[in-house]
């Protein structure tokens, strides 16, 4: 019994100790559990408070542009400081379609880089091939923005457009597509830029989502004759789509928000004359990052801050999108009893 | 063991020399036995002997991760499992498995059981509803689901999900089954109707179980192995391991003894 003597000294109290009388017992940490509820309650209603105030700010600030054009603002293209004359299309279409030529990118590459790292990479490669995905997540956007415009856009322009050009030139319809100077800039180069910018987003989610899912169902599935990509694309992605939607979700937020690198490529010129993927265009952000400082308020500060609520209003309804693709998707897989 | 226990009925799987190896750690030595074809084989042993090692080399599912490797000769009917040149697919197609834990996937009842047979057969519409219903009668399931082959299966009960597991594994038409566990998560009653089921198929299907539990390994199979720190170290039919083992080992753990 020497080891239990020899521990007794630490605990000098632990025999002489009553028990405290049932009135005076308290059930243990009754303030630090209201403390903490009322601090995340607190937070959490100070997002809302942050959103509402957000929401609140651009309907003031925009107030002479809403009531000057009301819901026409967003199909009328002309964006015209000179004549005091504004109008959304050019920069929603920049926006969304940058956007979706990122995600058009950016979401097979993520799932390939995904796939590699959790199902074939040798184990030595995971840990590097990650964490080099996570640093480009880092990255400063200015960084892309200059690369963009001082690389990769004469770079699309000598070997992307311009065979482009001779090849489909005198093709009706095909040929509008790839009009414009060659200098590499404008819808196609941001969206190309944008897909660079969020690939490290969308594969570090998936690469997560992917690892989370449990060993036993991968086996059930490989156990069955499946090969790695039936395992993945059958059994791994609708266990993890959830994840992956979220993942995609992030990415194309990140892409519709996009400031810096966006503006650097896209040219800068609110028309919507060509639908050519090379010609210089705008999108919101660009906008208001090059006109903000400079629009001595007026129409064009409240036209500018309409478009900052039309932002507002494409992101949540991606977000509302995203919750019913979940939605379908879960249909898709039987009903719950 | 000296040398491999001879069972007169024809063997399906024939386990000769093999050795097996979670990187330096030698966790199956010298292994040779036979499973006889249409029987239901037991394998036994406290944790940590290798039995579900020894199960997982059966379909070559330990290639899934590296480090581990196995040394020696499985043959299937004429075939060596082992053999690089087969391909690793089609060996797991030819030997099912059902795990400790249901994994149902997160898709419908239906498309639960239909997983296996569309990757090999294309089946018309009426001949897949026809497979699926077989298979969920095959595992006693069908009367509990036949009116929601549409929900999830992930819906189930856990015993109704590894019932689930086990008609997806039948429905493509295995020659060998492997249970690994198949009832540590499952309550009494739904064990009750997992060992009727393992009774059922061995008529048409070999059957190789690992089970911890004594009593089942003696209700349900035809031969027993028993296994200890990666040998073999009893093999024989289950009467007579269960009534006179020829091994002390092998009766201090059947009578709980040890382990």
């Amino acid at each position: 019994m020497t080891a239990l003597n020899s521990s007794q000294p630490f605990h000098p109290s632990a025999t002489d100790r009553k028990p405290p009388s049932p009135s005076a017992r308290r059930a243990p940490g009754v303030w630090g559990s209201l403390v903490f509820g009322l601090f995340a309650g607190g937070a959490a209603l100070f997002t809302l408070l942050l959103l509402a105030g957000i929401l609140l700010t651009l309907l003031i600030g925009a107030q002479p542009a809403i009531e000057k054009y009301g819901l026409g603002f967003l199909t009328r293209s002309v964006w015209d400081p000179g004549q005091g004359d504004f109008g959304a299309l050019a920069m929603v279409y920049g926006t969304l379609a940058t956007s979706f030529i990122a995600l058009v990118i950016a979401v097979p590459v993520s799932f390939g880089i995904a796939l590699f790292l959790t199902e074939l990479a040798p184990a030595w490669l995971k840990r590097p091939l990650g964490t080099t995905i996570e640093l480009l997540a880092a990255v400063p956007s200015i960084v892309y923005g200059m690369w963009g415009l001082l690389v990769f856009g004469p770079f699309l322009a000598a070997y992307v457009q311009q065979p482009l050009q001779n090849m489909f030139g005198e093709v009706p319809g095909l040929s509008t597509l790839f009009t414009g100077p060659p200098v590499g800039i404008g819808i196609l180069s941001a969206g190309i830029i944008l897909a660079i910018m969020i690939i490290p987003f969308i594969s570090a989610v998936m690469r997560d989502v992917f690892e989370v899912t449990p060993a036993l169902l991968k086996e059930s599935a490989y156990g069955l004759g499946s090969t790695t990509w039936e395992v993945v694309w059958k059994v791994v992605l609708p266990y993890t789509k959830a994840g992956v939607i979220g993942g995609v979700m992030l990415g194309l937020g990140r892409a519709l928000g996009e400031t810096m690198a966006v503006t650097f490529v896209i040219g800068n010129m609110s028309q919507l004359d060509s639908p050519s993927l090379f010609q210089a265009a705008n999108s919101i952000t660009s906008v208001l990052a090059n006109e903000f400082a400079e629009s001595g308020g007026g129409l064009h500060e409240a036209a500018l801050l309409y478009l900052g609520l039309v932002l507002f209003f494409i992101t949540f309804v991606v977000l509302a999108f995203s919750k019913w693709l979940l939605l379908r998707l879960q249909r898709a897989e039987g009903a719950r009893t | 063991m000296d040398k491999p226990t001879q069972i007169s009925l024809p063997p399906k799987i024939t386990v000769r020399d093999l050795n097996f190896y979670y990187g330096n750690f030698h966790a199956l030595k010298n292994i040779s036995l036979n499973i006889a074809e249409k029987q239901v084989t037991a394998f036994i042993g406290p944790s940590g002997c290798g039995k579900s090692t020894l199960l997982r080399v059966f379909n070559r599912m330990y290639e899934l991760y590296p480090g581990q490797r196995a040394e020696g000769h499985v043959m299937l009917g004429d075939q060596d499992l082992l053999d690089r040149r087969q391909n690793v697919a089609l060996v797991r197609a030819r030997v099912g498995m059902v795990f400790q834990k249901p994994t149902p996937f997160p898709m419908t009842i239906y498309d639960n059981v239909a997983f296996g047979v569309k990757l090999y057969e294309k089946l018309n519409p009426a001949d897949m509803d026809d497979r699926v219903e077989w298979a969920l009668r095959k595992a006693a399931l069908w009367d509990e689901v036949k009116d929601k082959l549409r929900a999830s299966g992930t819906s189930l009960s856990g015993g109704q999900q590894q019932r689930l597991c086990i008609a997806r594994g039948v429905a493509i038409k295995p020659e060998v089954l492997l249970l690994d566990e198949p009832c540590s998560a499952l309550d009494p009653i739904s064990t009750g109707k997992i060992e009727e089921l393992i009774a059922e198929l061995k008529s048409e299907i070999t059957i190789a179980i690992v089970t911890h539990n004594m009593q089942q390994a003696a209700r349900c199979s035809d031969f027993v192995a028993y296994m200890y720190l990666g040998d073999l170290i009893e093999f024989g039919a289950t009467q007579q391991i269960f009534f006179k083992p020829a091994r002390q080992e092998t009766e201090d753990y059947i009578t709980g003894r040890f382990g």
